[in-house]
């Protein structure tokens, strides 16, 4: 066992941390007010080396670790989720440097990390959501192309996307339900394509969603995730192994900054003639947030560090997840709370980083999910 | 980083869950009802080379750390932790390790792993539990000895001790509390040495716990662990950074053991026609349990590493401690329930982990001392 970080990593916290400190906070509160992904900050941080890190050298990237991607994606939801979410412009350039052919790896994963081409992973649609099984997304063979007819919802960069890794219907007729699927890789320029960015999200404002349409969009048949058929649900499981930890990790992030935030303000603030760190109730509180903060971390990381040394986890996953979620939720609950009155209004962030925190609860496998798979990893097929 | 334990660590695991599956179960009740401590038990787990582990070669221990020390404690605790208390007849040795000169080491140590000896440490005092620096338990220097009066109470292994490290007030005179403390080393066989075994407690009544009666019990001065006066305070705390972690531990393995016996239950209990385990809110309840005990023991095993590694971080044990104590309490409150009425009764053995776990959450720093800490070093004064 070895519980400490590398020097290298350490520096790679560091780094992340200075960039998301120097960076986020002057421009946080306006993108989120605009609803507006920060393009600008987005740009810098491909030049940095923050983007895609986990994308191997000979595809553009820094050849790490999902550790060392969780670990940013921590520091950069400390100081502010939404503009932490630019680390997800990646997102699906997993699949296809764990699936992609030689050909997808050249053509679509260096232009992510030199900041030339967003992407994003349609997996839901309006019915079916933790039921994913249930997709209708249809991507019918016609010679060498794809004809691709559906609805995708709740899409990460949807709308800003250049391509999107889509999770589609290619082999209906399967017996095996597990079998009907496939990942196609479309260009958002193709005709047919339709992306209508969603406005009004509770948090993360500055990361873009949007609700997709799919109207005869054909893609050439190389499109295709992978050279196999029907292996589009497997894929897709992997992808959510790695993805949960991501996520978890910003459980803790937002968990950590307003942590962080709630220490500060109760030093500061004074009331019955004291300031409110003097006060037992307040200390419980503050230590109760961050012994979950330090459980969700060493959890998440373990996680991350496993997935790094071939040994996915997926109820391991799932744990961290389901409670870096739900601390997420807790601790930006109780830091409010002890900022008062400052914490409801938007001139302190608390009321952002209370808003921001609920989204890991619901996306890439809402807590209930989670719970499903470590139960089913308890108990077996009851 | 590297989140696996090594072959040898996995190894010792084994041995230590294999032992006490073996012989824990067919005496646990009895010893629970009876409430007596399993001195068989003891005998055995010595012989074996569980008990101790932590202490040096050099002083008849294997020289481990207080990680594999934790990994033995969690997997005796999931199996029974008022069995798994024959763990704690080393408590106490930590002061001599760390702060008792070499005679000491020499006369104390080699005896806890042998199985011929039993120490504890005599902190607590009717009136000085949580506030420690308050103890009163004097002693005086009278022509070459110590004259220890006072008394001590919630003893664990008080009555069964053949040696106990007691924390004295050596220099009334001190104005600043924490710095009049001394530990002493008292042998029970004393004049003036007096336990009473302290019955009916909760849970954990296969652990010896005793009130002490100091009356002008004399030792000589070389009893005095380590060479100055007036450090008591400050070892006592470093002791603790030790002695929490295998405790919040126990909480972890207490839980483990509750989850396991609630996961086999849900299974085979059948209710309206299928299984209580094919049900949405058993299936939920368990998760939830397995998340907690999965986070509780990743921070037992960080501390532990990290006091292993000369990092002792007094945050992160106290974390690890009232975390797992909590997370003990409340995943065994969660097995009792889903055993239903057959939890609350006797013959399944689910009511003692409800009694046992408890104590987790009060012993070796209560959680709201632990609570104390974290506030303290996040917040400064």
């Amino acid at each position: 066992m070895d519980f400490e970080l590398t020097n290298r990593q350490k520096q790679i916290r560091m780094a992340a941390r200075e960039f998301a400190e120097g960076e986020f906070p002057v421009v946080a509160r306006e993108y989120d007010r605009r609803e507006e992904f920060p393009r600008e900050l987005w740009k810098k941080a491909c030049e940095l080396g923050f983007i895609g890190l986990f994308i191997k050298k000979e595809y553009g990237g820094l050849g790490l670790g999902f550790l060392e991607f969780a670990m940013v994606m921590e520091e950069f939801w400390r100081v502010d989720p939404g503009c932490g979410n630019i680390l997800l412009t990646t997102f699906g350039a997993e699949l296809i440097q764990l699936y992609g052919t030689e050909e997808q790896k050249n053509k679509y994963l260096p232009p992510l990390t030199k900041g030339k081409a967003i992407m994003g992973t349609a997996i839901t649609e309006p019915d079916a959501g933790s039921d994913i099984l249930s997709i209708l997304t249809l991507a019918r063979r016609e010679g060498d192309h794809y004809v691709i007819n559906g609805a995708k919802q709740f899409i990460t960069n949807g709308s800003i996307a250049h391509y999107l890794a889509v999770f589609c219907l290619t082999h209906p007729e399967a017996d095996s339900r597990l079998k009907r699927f496939g990942v196609i890789l479309i260009e958002t320029d193709r005709p047919g394509f339709g992306a209508l960015k969603i406005t009004g999200k509770l948090g993360i404002r500055a990361s873009d969603t949007a609700e997709l349409r799919f109207s005869d969009v054909r893609v050439p048949k190389d499109n295709l995730v992978g050279e196999k058929e029907g292996e589009g649900f497997s894929q897709i499981m992997q992808i959510f192994n790695i993805n949960r930890v991501i996520a978890a990790s910003q459980g803790v992030g937002v968990a950590q900054g307003a942590l962080d935030k709630a220490i500060q303000y109760v030093k500061k603030r004074k009331q019955f003639g004291q300031p409110l760190a003097t006060f037992q109730a307040i200390q419980f509180k503050i230590a109760e947030m961050a012994t979950w903060v330090e459980a969700a971390r060493t959890l998440t990381y373990k996680a991350g560090w496993m997935i790094d040394h071939g040994k996915v986890d997926p109820k391991l996953i799932s744990v961290a997840k389901y409670i870096a979620g739900e601390v997420g939720v807790k601790v930006t609950n109780d830091a409010l709370q002890l900022h008062g009155g400052y914490g409801y209004i938007a001139e302190y962030d608390m009321e952002r980083f209370y808003r921001d925190a609920k989204i890991v609860e619901i996306y890439e496998g809402a807590k209930e999910i989670e719970k499903n798979t470590i139960a089913r990893e308890l108990l077996g097929r009851v | 980083m590297d989140f696996e334990l090594t072959d040898e660590q996995k190894d010792i695991q084994k041995a230590a869950r294999e032992f006490a599956e073996k012989t824990f179960p067919e005496v646990a009740e009895e010893c629970d009802l009876n409430e007596t401590f399993p001195m068989e038990l003891w005998k055995k787990a010595c012989d074996l080379g569980f008990v101790g582990v932590f202490i040096d070669e050099a002083y008849g221990g294997p020289g481990l750390g207080f990680l594999e020390h934790a990994l033995i404690t969690e997997e005796f605790s999931r199996v029974d932790a008022g069995c798994g208390a024959i763990l704690t007849t080393t408590l106490g040795s930590e002061f001599i390790l760390f702060s008792g000169r070499e005679e000491q080491k020499k006369k104390y140590l080699p005896l806890l792993p042998k199985g011929e000896a039993i120490m504890g440490m005599a902190i607590t005092e009717p009136d000085a539990g949580s506030d420690v620096a308050s103890v009163s338990t004097t002693a005086r220097k009278v022509k070459g000895h110590y004259v220890i009066n006072g008394s001590k109470i919630f003893i664990t292994n008080g009555s069964i001790g053949d040696y106990l490290v007691v924390l004295c007030v050596t220099d009334e005179g001190e104005k600043i509390k924490s710095k009049r403390l001394s530990p002493i080393l008292i042998e029970t066989n004393r004049e003036g040495f007096e336990a009473n075994k302290l019955e009916r407690k909760l849970g954990m009544r296969a652990s010896d716990t005793a009130e002490i009666n100091f009356s002008e019990v004399k030792v000589p001065l070389e009893n005095l662990v380590g060479e100055v006066e007036g450090e008591g305070f400050y070892q006592l705390m470093t002791v603790f950074n030790h002695t929490r972690v295998a405790v919040a531990i126990s909480g972890v393995g207490i839980a483990q053991g509750g989850l396991e016996k609630a996961i086999q239950y849900s299974k085979q209990r059948r209710q309206f026609g299928s299984p209580i385990g094919s049900f949405q809110g058993i299936q939920f309840k368990l998760a939830e349990m397995a998340s907690l005990i999965e986070a509780a023991r990743a921070l037992c095993h960080k501390a532990a590493w990290m006091v292993d590694h000369g990092k002792i971080d007094p945050k992160l044990i106290s974390m690890a401690k009232w975390f797992s104590g909590e997370v003990g309490v409340k995943v065994i409150d969660e097995v009792v329930q889903i055993h239903g009425g057959y939890g609350y009764l006797g013959e399944y053995g689910i009511e003692r982990l409800y009694r046992d776990a408890k104590l987790v959450e009060i012993v070796e720093g209560t959680k709201e001392i632990e609570k104390v800490i974290i506030a303290r070093e996040l917040l400064g004064r």
